[in-house]
């Protein structure tokens, strides 16, 4: 029963493509997970059945024990449970501070609060301001979200997710189209922010995988074909002939 | 049975009419994903021009030359109103032709007057055709039909069958990839959005002669053209069609039978209350079919949009 | 409107400068009718009030919300016609109802109905949304001539206002007496709906507008958070429609027609739907606009309608947009450097925009006037319409008037760069 996640016999089809092809995970509280796969394998599907952005086919999906079987993703996110997106899903027209002050309304138990005056509440204001230092953003406090640099609103993106306080974070490519600098920025970010929490990824750049996760899952059409340490999955020659071959090798 | 079959042609013409102006507006969603408040006054303004060209060269030249200027016209207002609109996003856009259509409403009026002007039907349709049962039916009801018809029939051909139609059901669904492939987009945008209100407007000169040509028609008809497409489901043809003459045969039907809901009430069982005048259910006694008719679109397309938001004949999203 | 008051917070954590604007809008409020005393000209302001209350609560769906209504006028009517048949109820009944209360009846009425029509009609935002409003709209107009108990049919309900229970001797027969009521309900009303928008659902709903989805990936439904902006927008329309029940004594079909939708939907875009007292400044500017216009001109609605679809066109921000256009340079203090630039466009302009409308004028003259008539007044000028002088003046001065207003724009856009750039800066 310690399992933060555990997806069991988890399926997707679109009409007779079945895009997952039952998947079974076991992630413990307070892992570093990642998900890796070639293209079209399936990742962000994978994301958005867990996350109930979209219903499964077949299968099911526990979160620390409960099975989230029907429920919508703002009852999965009171549950404990927040995501990211591959392409950055913000408020633009929103200041920074807003956006995460949003982030923070239902957790810090405002909920659908037409009462409260927000800019009145010091520990609302204190912690969004504690967050978008954690993210490095403070000089861009009150500008507009939607005015802020690709990595800038990467940042926002993850400042965000974990904003609320969820304790599984879900991070759907974090690093995705930055460049060098920008990446190890958002991988400190990542390893800062995600201390103490259970963390699913989903990454392309082996680099910030192999830094980064206590075990990975490889995912190769709709299947995991092998889950495991770093070290472990190096060496799973199933894994190399499917998919990573040449590319770990030369990583390391 | 043959007040039926009179009613059966009232409603094809009055659904026929209803689906010359919805294809137009419903093929313009489905590209640019705008819905055009102001499609019904490009209607009425091929019923201005063609009017106007009547007075001078007669209702065919009319019928010809009326649904290309107001194509040239709409195609103008797509390139240098929407297109520049577009930017700000869809509600804009929303607000910018329901502008429009404020302002061409009152562009008619300023130019025409307040008052209805005599557009007449041509002298070689203005006989009965044939009769049923005493109710004469007029040739140009007939015209009417098969002038739609011709128009479906020919729009479904291009659709479908021709290389430009091709391209432009592509574009339909897949925009950036048509443009991608070297096709010039906002040229076809353009071009649907003018042959669209010129499909409009040849419905407005066809039916101006027997619905009257008043600044009005476009607001009398400008809603119904909207839950028409809305409740065949946007963007689909065929639900146009098939919206468009269900609309026509309900109102139709509704008008010319006049069932009271006291007659249907007293046939389930309930029954009268004794003090009608002071009955505070008065209201609902006294309501009859006709007089609801009109509102039975709106009925069914708010139903149609809690139950099934895509419109009867559209699956996946708006 | 995010600065940090909490850090600066006095007793109470309300500083002056927050109250300020409130204040000077209470005082101009109380003034007004000693400045404009006539009757006719309190009708107008009358007017302008209930407009405001209706448009800014409009705007808690469009610009805060997201959602555009092509039916709101009908929480407004049943408001209204609620009100009016409480007020004949104390009439009749001689219930002991003071008059200043009667709103609140027309805005719970606005909130049950948008509790209704709500339950389905936020599921989504977007077109379907408009659809269905839309839908509402017209069912509710062709239902307003079909149940004549409650909405009057084809004449409408009326009332008295003046039964109500005297308030301290006020009977509220005269005009001011009136608008001092009003008064009252507008600074209520604006103040409240100035408060949603800092609350946690206020901020919410401008999450949801930008984007749902992220919002229900942080714990909130989308839904519920519309629900709530369509309630209490409905609540507010339904003030609105009180007063104007109150004011007028009378709510007929009209007051809910897609017409009335329409106008509200218009002076909110006018005004700025992205700011708060856009909806405020649009209201005060078209109801004196259709005041003015309606006194000189037959084509006061071709006018609007042409404003209207070029702000859509130019100015999307609208009217409030424009002014905040000019924060910049005002925080920089050089906004003096605007103003001459600024000046010289005005006789020009006017020109110009007088001058179009006077070619319009005459040209509606000369095809709707009386046949034989040819005389014309405009502008205090008598003149003969057919004359081609008079068409040689109007057309040559409006496009004289064209060409020098456009040869100032690059004087303008240069005063313009000037005064956005901060002094030594690299731009």
């Amino acid at each position: 029963m310690n399992h933060a996640l555990e997806l069991s016999d988890l399926k997707k089809s679109y009409g007779k493509a079945e895009i997952i092809r039952g998947v079974d995970l076991k992630i413990d509280k307070g892992e570093r997970h990642a998900i890796i796969g070639p293209n079209g394998a399936g990742k962000s599907t994978l994301f958005n059945l867990i996350t109930r952005r979209m219903a499964p086919t077949e299968g099911k999906v526990h979160l620390h024990g409960q099975d989230l079987h029907g429920l919508v993703p703002f009852k999965v996110n009171r549950m404990g449970l927040s995501r990211s997106f591959q392409i950055s899903n913000i408020f633009p027209r929103l200041s920074v501070f807003e956006n995460v002050r949003c982030a923070l309304f239902y957790s810090m138990g405002f909920k659908y609060s037409f009462w409260t005056m927000v800019d009145r509440s010091k520990p609302l204001t204190e912690a969004a301001d504690a967050i978008i230092e954690q993210i490095n953003l403070t000089s861009r406090r009150d500008l507009p979200a939607g005015v802020l640099s690709y990595a800038e609103q990467r940042a926002l993106e993850i400042g965000l997710t974990i904003a609320g306080g969820a304790d599984v974070i879900m991070l759907d490519e974090p690093t995705a189209g930055m460049s060098n600098t920008e990446t190890d920025y958002i991988v400190d970010l990542i390893r800062k922010v995600t201390v103490g929490k259970t963390l699913v990824m989903v990454e392309h750049d082996m680099g910030v995988v192999f830094g980064l996760a206590d075990r990975i899952s490889v995912l190769v059409y709709g299947q995991i074909v092998a889950t495991g340490t770093p070290e472990e999955v190096r060496a799973n020659p199933k894994v190399q002939e499917a998919y990573l071959g040449t590319a770990i090798t030369a990583e390391h | 049975m043959d007040l039926i079959l009179v009613n059966l042609i009232d409603g094809l013409v009055t659904g026929l009419l209803l689906f010359m102006l919805s294809a137009g507006l419903t093929l313009i969603f489905s590209m640019m994903g705008v819905l055009n408040f102001a499609h019904a006054s490009f209607y009425m303004l091929g019923a201005y021009f063609g009017y106007q060209i009547s007075q001078y060269m007669g209702f065919w030249m009319a019928l010809l030359f009326a649904p290309i200027i107001v194509g040239i016209f709409g195609a103008g207002v797509e390139r240098y109103g929407l297109r520049r609109v577009h930017q700000h996003g869809h509600v804009a856009e929303l607000i910018f032709t329901f502008g429009l259509a404020l302002l061409i409403e009152e562009a008619v009026q300023f130019f025409w007057g307040k008052s209805q002007v005599p557009f007449m039907v041509p002298e070689a349709l203005d006989f009965a055709l044939f009769s049923i049962s005493g109710n004469a039916i007029p040739a140009y009801k007939i015209f009417m039909i098969f002038i739609a018809i011709g128009i479906f029939a020919g729009l479904l051909y291009v659709l479908t069958k021709t290389r430009i139609g091709m391209i432009i059901q592509a574009a339909l669904s897949f925009p950036r990839t048509v443009e991608a492939l070297g096709h010039n987009v906002p040229l076809i945008f353009m071009c649907v959005f003018g042959v669209g209100t010129a499909l409009a407007a040849v419905a407005g000169v066809i039916a101006g002669p027997v619905l009257g040509t008043f600044p009005g028609m476009a607001f009398v008809l400008g809603s119904i053209v909207f839950v028409t497409i809305v409740i065949g489901g946007l963007g689909s043809l065929w639900g146009a069609l098939f919206a468009s003459l269900l609309i026509g045969w309900m109102t139709t039907f509704a008008a010319s039978y006049n069932v009271g809901l006291a007659e249907i009430l007293t046939a389930i069982g309930i029954s009268k209350p004794v003090d009608m005048a002071n009955s505070p259910w008065r209201d609902f006694w006294q309501i009859t079919l006709s007089q609801i008719g009109p509102i039975l679109p709106y009925l069914l397309m708010v139903l149609t949009l809690i139950f099934r938001p895509h419109g009867l004949f559209r699956k996946g999203g708006l | 409107m995010t600065d940090t008051t909490h850090s600066f917070s006095r007793p109470f954590g309300i500083s002056l400068r927050t109250v300020m604007p409130w204040l000077v809008a209470t005082i101009v409020l109380l003034l007004l009718p000693f400045v404009f005393s006539a009757n006719s000209t309190i009708t107008v302001m009358n007017q302008m009030a209930i407009t405001i209350i209706f448009a800014l609560a409009y705007n808690m769906l469009l610009g805060q919300g997201g959602m555009l209504s092509f039916g709101h006028a009908v929480f407004m009517g049943i408001g209204g016609v609620f009100a009016v048949h409480v007020m004949s109820y104390v009439e009749v009944f001689g219930a002991p109802l003071p008059l200043p209360l009667l709103p609140i009846f027309g805005g719970i009425a606005g909130l049950i109905f948008a509790c209704i029509i709500g339950s389905f009609s936020t599921r989504q935002a977007g077109t379907v949304f408009a659809m269905i409003s839309l839908g509402v709209g017209e069912l509710i107009a062709a239902c307003s001539l079909i149940f004549v108990a409650f909405f009057g049919g084809e004449t409408g309900v009326s009332a008295d206002r003046t039964y109500g229970l005297p308030v301290f001797g006020v009977e509220f027969l005269r005009q001011s007496e009136v608008y001092y009521l009003i008064a009252g309900w507008l600074l209520l009303s604006v103040l409240l709906m100035y408060l949603y928008t800092r609350t946690p659902m206020g901020r919410m709903a401008n999450a949801v507008r930008d984007n749902p989805e992220r919002a229900e990936f942080l714990g909130y439904s989308a839904r519920w958070v519309r629900f709530y902006s369509f309630i209490f927008s409905g609540f507010f329309a339904g003030i609105a429609g009180g007063l104007f029940a109150l004011n007028y004594e009378i709510m007929t079909t009209e007051n809910m027609s897609l017409v009335q939708s329409g106008k509200i939907l218009l002076i909110t875009f006018l005004g700025g739907m992205g700011f708060f007292v856009g909806p405020i400044i649009g209201a005060i500017v078209f109801t004196l606009l259709t005041t003015v216009l309606s006194r000189y001109t037959e084509l006061g609605a071709l006018y609007i309608g042409t404003i209207f679809v070029l702000t859509v066109m130019y100015c999307p921000r609208g009217l409030a947009g424009l002014l905040m256009m000019h924060e910049p340079a005002y925080r920089l203090g050089k906004l003096r450097l605007l103003l001459a630039p600024y000046l010289k466009l005005v006789i020009p302009g006017t020109v110009a925009v007088l001058g179009s409308a006077a070619v319009f004028e005459m040209l509606f003259h000369v095809r709707h006037a009386t046949p034989g008539q040819h005389e014309m007044g405009l502008f205090g000028i008598t003149f003969d319409s057919h004359s081609p002088f008079a068409w040689v003046i109007a057309i040559g001065g409006t496009l004289a008037a064209m060409v020098i207003t456009r040869k100032l724009i690059p004087q303008i856009n240069d005063a313009w760069h000037d005064a956005n750039t901060v002094e030594g800066g690299a731009k």
